[in-house]
């Protein structure tokens, strides 16, 4: 019952594909590597300095935050339709994206007008991650709030579109009292990147990643229990309120960790859960957590490798290519199967 | 009689029931003074509106109650747990799951959930209770379906099979045969006699089905706005219990029939 001979050899798939799309997100780019190449370099037996630098210091983890931001970004997608059992809840849609900007957008705009000595201190990335993730999370709360008091699906879409717009009218407020550079900062980050991470920056956000999984699978069993609703999974004996608290956590961490890094990316959460159910028939979260964090895992990583354009040195941004992608998949399964179950 | 079947299940003492906020009490109905024993079915009926959901919510802990006592297996609803209340008592809502892309099977086996580990994993004697219920439902050869393909006949034997894997001594049934036809009303009211006498479950349930739960409940519970009657259908057609449950303009009960007909 738990884990099928057909979901043992789906997952066999993922993986291979996983790993096949991480050599080729590797090797397409401005310089074109061959894939033996890539898998040579990463166990360390490379020819060529130049390709092992390149490697390195820029495609290798360019590709592992793809697999992050994916992965984590579709766990919080599948929380949060679980959570407000609303098949159209994901962590852009919901507003999520933008409670993290919001973080962002005040420690970045708001640091400059207190003094430069300690923006500097304020910018450094543990503070973007905790910015971004308790943006995500008051979003969460508010969002939750409106939930247990307006029983209507239709009411967490509009609270998730205010806190867009409201993030919006802060940010050009912000935006109005601080200088160029800062601005010029938090528009590049609000465009979403994969790239241009440190080694530092991708040990917190696995970190991030690793935690809001941990609590995820703690929440597995409690999240098979909500599939009933919330008074069938109190029948059945689940501590309610900690349960939603630690999944909200769990999202909150997912979302807003990820986002501090790569900067708000739409459709991932909301289209990968879906996707991945069309392959997978069940509804069991022991199987859906680690199948949806394979499947946004992939889907980032080909989104990146169209994003970066292979034998042309311009790279598209990220947040484009997802929705690109993204948006019509979400059409389609509408259009197919005339609703979305989740 | 046996003394197992004699022992009471749910007993209720001068209990008010109600909704309470920070500003005021709003008492739905008080002095409900009654006690039920294990293997009988008991049908809730009253019109709409008076209270019969509130009821229900209170006797399964998800409304608290203003006062009096309620008493489940002989202690206090409120010493209980949430995980030890699910062992004692299961419930089959109006409300629809919120997902419908569960299998048959899955939603049956959520019922394990207060007595697996955290993984939720389920052992041979689990997969045996499932299985059983399945079984008594008449579900066994529908189990690989998802719940968005089944009738609604269908799927009311799917929440009563969850209750049944939950593996409680009594279960509560708010209004299960709504939606459904003559044939699927009377086919879930049997396999909830079935149950009481096969398998010596205590089954409350409310119902607008007022001739079918005269026929086929042991014993019946009728709500007016004066008060709540507790009693054997019989019992209750003597004392003109049923009389005064609807205003008399409309419909009136007739006592040699026990059913209700239109003036």
């Amino acid at each position: 019952m738990m884990l099928q001979k057909i979901h043992v050899r789906f997952f066999i798939l993922l993986s291979l594909l996983l790993v096949v799309l991480v050599c080729v997100n590797i090797s397409l780019g401005s310089v074109d590597i061959p894939a033996l190449e890539v898998f040579n370099s990463i166990v360390g037996a490379s020819s060529k300095s130049s390709w092992d630098y390149i490697i390195t210091n820029y495609r290798l983890p360019k590709a592992i935050t793809a697999i992050i931001a994916g992965g984590g970004l579709a766990i919080s997608g599948l929380l949060m339709q679980t959570l407000f059992r609303n098949p159209l809840a994901g962590p852009f849609v919901l507003g999520l994206s933008s409670g993290a900007s919001l973080g962002v957008a005040i420690l970045i705009l708001g640091a400059g007008a207190i003094s430069g000595v300690f923006s500097s201190f304020l910018l450094g990335p543990w503070s973007l991650v905790i910015a971004s993730a308790l943006g995500s999370f008051i979003v969460l709360l508010a969002l939750l709030a409106v939930t247990l008091k307006v029983k209507d699906t239709m009411a967490i879409l509009i609270i998730g579109l205010m806190f867009g717009s409201l993030t919006g009218a802060v940010v050009a407020v912000l935006s109005y009292f601080s200088d160029a550079e800062q601005l010029q900062q938090f528009v590049f980050w609000s465009f979403g990147s994969l790239g241009n991470q440190t080694w530092q920056g991708i040990v917190i956000i696995s970190l991030c990643f690793f935690i809001g999984l941990l609590l995820s699978v703690y929440s597995a069993k409690s999240l098979n229990a909500l599939l009933l609703g919330e008074n069938y999974a109190k029948s059945m004996g689940l501590k309610i309120k900690k349960n939603m608290l630690v999944i909200i956590l769990a999202t909150s961490i997912l979302a807003g960790g990820i986002t501090a890094f790569v900067g708000p990316i739409a459709f991932i959460g909301l289209a990968v859960p879906h996707l991945t159910r069309q392959f997978i028939k069940t509804s069991n979260h022991f199987v859906l957590i680690p199948a949806v964090a394979l499947s946004g895992a992939i889907l980032m990583l080909v989104c990146d490798t169209i994003a970066q354009l292979p034998g042309t040195v311009y790279t598209l941004p990220i947040n484009a290519i997802t929705s690109l992608v993204g948006a019509p998949v979400v059409i389609w399964l509408l259009v197919r199967k005339r609703k979305l179950i989740f | 009689m046996d003394n197992l079947s004699q022992h009471t299940v749910i007993k209720c003492q001068d209990l008010s029931i109600g909704y309470q906020n920070k500003k005021k009490t709003s008492v739905i109905a008080s002095t409900i003074n009654f006690s039920i024993t294990q293997g009988t079915l008991v049908a809730l009926v009253g019109s709409n509106g008076i209270g019969k959901s509130t009821l229900l919510k209170s006797l399964t802990a998800m409304l608290p109650t203003l006062s009096g006592s309620l008493q489940i297996d002989a202690t206090e609803i409120t010493a209980y747990s949430a995980l030890a209340l699910s062992n004692k008592l299961s419930v089959v809502l109006t409300e629809a799951p919120a997902s419908k892309n569960l299998t048959v099977l899955e939603l049956v086996s959520l019922g394990r959930q207060p007595h697996t580990n955290w993984m939720g994993s389920l052992t041979q004697n689990d997969k045996d209770i499932i299985q059983q219920a399945l079984e008594d439902t008449d579900l066994a050869s529908l189990k690989h379906k998802n719940c968005f393909e089944l009738s609604d006949g269908q799927l009311q034997r799917v929440y009563i099979a969850r209750a049944l894997a939950q593996d409680t001594p009594l279960i509560i049934l708010d209004e299960p045969t709504t939606h459904l036809d003559l044939y699927h009303r009377a086919a879930i009211v049997k396999l909830l006699k079935k149950l009481t006498v096969e398998k010596n479950k205590t089954i409350l349930f409310s119902t607008h089905e007022i001739d079918l739960a005269i026929q086929i409940s042991d014993k019946m519970l009728v709500m007016t706005p004066q008060n709540i009657a507790f009693d054997s259908p019989c019992n209750l057609i003597k004392q003109g219990s049923f009389d005064v449950l609807f205003p008399n303009e409309i419909v009136v009960f007739d006592k040699k029939t026990g059913r209700f007909s239109v003036t």
